[in-house]
């Protein structure tokens, strides 16, 4: 049995029956993380020391059968089956974990230690999962391809010459590789689908205010939020399962009863409404996208789902507003980094004004520069009606444009990306290319509403094509069950695997 | 409209960010290409719409005014890049 290669709900019950003891499980992941990490470069910090001993604390709890007292959950309508203990975990490293450096990819906040879990790694840590690392980044998750990140370059595992996508490029390479069992990322724009579907595996962006941002480290905070990268579709919505939920400490999450992610998943579509819109199928997506895209529309058609092209012409406008409003909270959100209580600070300062700009200078890269900048810009006086407020009312307008399509339909069906992985390098000095990236995935968040990325194929180098599945707010239970099931059909898994090729 | 020298080196100023000369023809160039693009806003049917301003509709978020101390002032203040008895190190404000 290769531990490594097993998905979460598989070793839960390796567990339960004895078969595999968490340390074992950790210890094969540390093996795999210390012979791919050179490779694929998936982590800031690898924390191999807490994360065995913890694992050896919890296997002692499993022996005494003291565990459902202590990791019982409150909500009663949670199945007991969800049980995590000793599965261990990866966390983007944007979000803060107490003891552990969190550098959001930064020089700024290289030797940054959070004394505080961010709130979704304080539901992890009350499950008894183990943290093995922090995982790469673009620098402040600003970026598509993760190059933007200060500390490391992560390659794809499907082709180490190719970027993993971003921003939560580390989790999702790191969960292809089997370095870890699943991440937590984080989505501004597209930060966990993306990376998701050039790296062929799971990325769930949940409705905004389902889970909690305390801890995470502010890009866009009306935009932001945490969600799973996983294995398989029944791993997202067990770590949704344990990450959403109302937080006081967070005031844009969502107080209301909790649901059990898993039990939606029941492998039928019959009926369900699907709505493709043809402009997510232009011009600028490639032709090999298209196709596996058309081919997971007649699979869906076989199962018994009603699928229909519909109208929904927001993508530009979305990416637009996106730029204008994710900048100009960004150069709100990032004043906060100066010098003074933490993080970088530089030498050799004349007085306070210069100590702010010479540590912000010399402790951004040159992306949060640029988008600080625009996002300064945008927000000036002259400058605010012409972008900000314009920016602002064509949100309102592609709220609108998605409310009218789930009028019609259950769930949409677009691409993630125009592309599959493009090369390391290829975009890295053409910011407005870059950001052409992001042009399926930025509606989705500008509209609050959840998506899930999964593989529906390969392209003709072997490299993943991913599927988006946007649902109507707070509708997780109904494109959870829709991802599912035609996972179950296609079973991409068992037929395609990372090949670590490299030129 | 392109941005100016003058306009980026005061934006550079509010942001306390220094862009070197060197830098300046790339910085104006890529936000000449960005501000470019989002033109495309001009041709939005939004007439009257109202703006988008929170991504949902909670309003007036209260939580009960209790104190509660704040357990880990170590890990704070060991982040500090100057720190003195306990408290921030910086330079001088009034010469």
């Amino acid at each position: 049995m290769n531990i490594t290669e097993l998905t979460v709900h598989e070793l839960q019950e390796k567990i339960r029956n004895k078969e595999l003891t968490s340390y074992e499980i950790t210890k094969a992941y540390i093996d795999r993380i210390n012979e791919k990490e050179k490779d694929v470069g998936a982590f800031v910090t690898i924390n191999e020391n807490e994360a065995i001993e913890n694992v050896k604390k919890i296997d002692e709890i499993i022996e005494n059968g003291k565990l459902d007292d202590s990791t019982k959950i409150d909500e009663s309508n949670i199945d007991s089956s969800n049980n995590l203990a000793g599965i261990p975990i990866g966390i983007k490293d944007n979000l803060c974990t107490k003891g552990i450096k969190t550098t959001c990819s930064s020089k700024i906040l290289e030797n940054f230690v959070a004394p505080y879990d961010a709130t979704v790694v304080e539901k992890v840590k009350s499950e008894k999962m183990p943290i093995l690392g922090k995982l790469n980044m673009d620098e402040f998750a600003m970026g598509s391809s993760t190059e933007n990140s200060a500390i490391k370059v992560t390659h794809n595992p499907w082709d180490l010459d190719k970027v993993p996508g971003g921003s939560s490029g580390g989790s999702a390479a790191a969960v292809a590789a089997d370095m870890v069992p699943f991440a937590l990322g984080s989505d501004t724009g597209g930060s966990i689908r993306q990376p998701a579907s050039l790296c062929g595996v799971v990325g769930l962006k949940p409705t905004y205010g389902l889970v909690s941002r305390y801890g995470l480290v502010a890009f866009a905070s009306s935009l932001d939020q945490v969600g799973p990268i996983t294995k398989d579709v029944k791993d997202a919505a067990i770590l949704l399962n344990v990450i959403a939920g109302h937080d006081e400490k967070d005031t844009t999450s969502y107080n209301m009863p909790k649901k059990d992610y898993v039990k939606s998943l029941k492998n039928d579509v019959k009926g369900l409404k699907i709505g493709v819109p043809k402009e997510f199928l232009g011009d600028g997506i490639d032709k090999e996208v298209k196709d596996k895209l058309y081919e997971a529309i007649e699979t869906y058609k076989e199962l018994g789902a009603e699928v229909e092209e519909c109208s929904l012409n927001v993508a530009e406008y979305a990416l637009a507003t996106y730029y204008i409003i994710a900048c100009a909270e960004a150069s709100s959100n990032l004043g906060r980094f100066d010098g003074i209580r933490y993080g970088y600070r530089a030498d050799d300062i004349k007085d306070l004004k210069d100590l702010y700009v010479k540590s912000r200078t010399e402790g951004f890269g040159d992306e949060v520069k640029r988008r600080i900048i625009l996002g300064t810009y945008v927000l000036s006086s002259g400058y605010y009606d012409a972008y900000y407020k314009k920016a602002q009312k064509a949100r309102t307008f592609v709220k609108k444009q998605f409310d009218e399509q789930f009028k019609k339909y259950d769930v949409l069906l677009t691409p993630v990306s125009p592309t599959t992985a493009f090369n390391i390098g290829e975009k890295k000095e053409n910011p407005l290319e870059m950001y052409l990236a992001d042009i399926c995935t930025v509606s989705i968040n500008i509209a609050s509403v959840p998506a899930i990325s999964i593989p529906c194929g390969v392209d003709s180098n072997g490299m993943p094509i991913g599927m988006q599945l946007i649902g109507d707010r707070f509708s997780e239970e109904t494109i959870l069950n829709a991802a599912y099931t035609f996972e179950q059909k296609i079973k991409f898994r068992e037929n395609h695997k990372p090949s670590f090729k490299k030129n | 409209m392109s941005v100016s020298k003058e306009e980026l080196l005061h934006i550079a100023n509010l942001s306390d960010l220094e862009v070197k000369d060197s830098e300046i023809e790339k910085y104006l160039k890529n936000l000449d290409d960005i501000l470019d693009y989002v033109k495309i806003l001009e041709k939005a049917p939004i007439g009257d719409l109202d703006e988008t301003i929170g991504a949902n509709d909670n309003v007036n978020v209260f939580r009960k005014d209790e104190i509660k101390n704040f357990d880990n002032i170590n890990g704070l203040l060991e982040n500090a890049p100057g720190l003195e008895n306990n408290m921030y190190k910086i330079p001088k404000v009034l010469q």
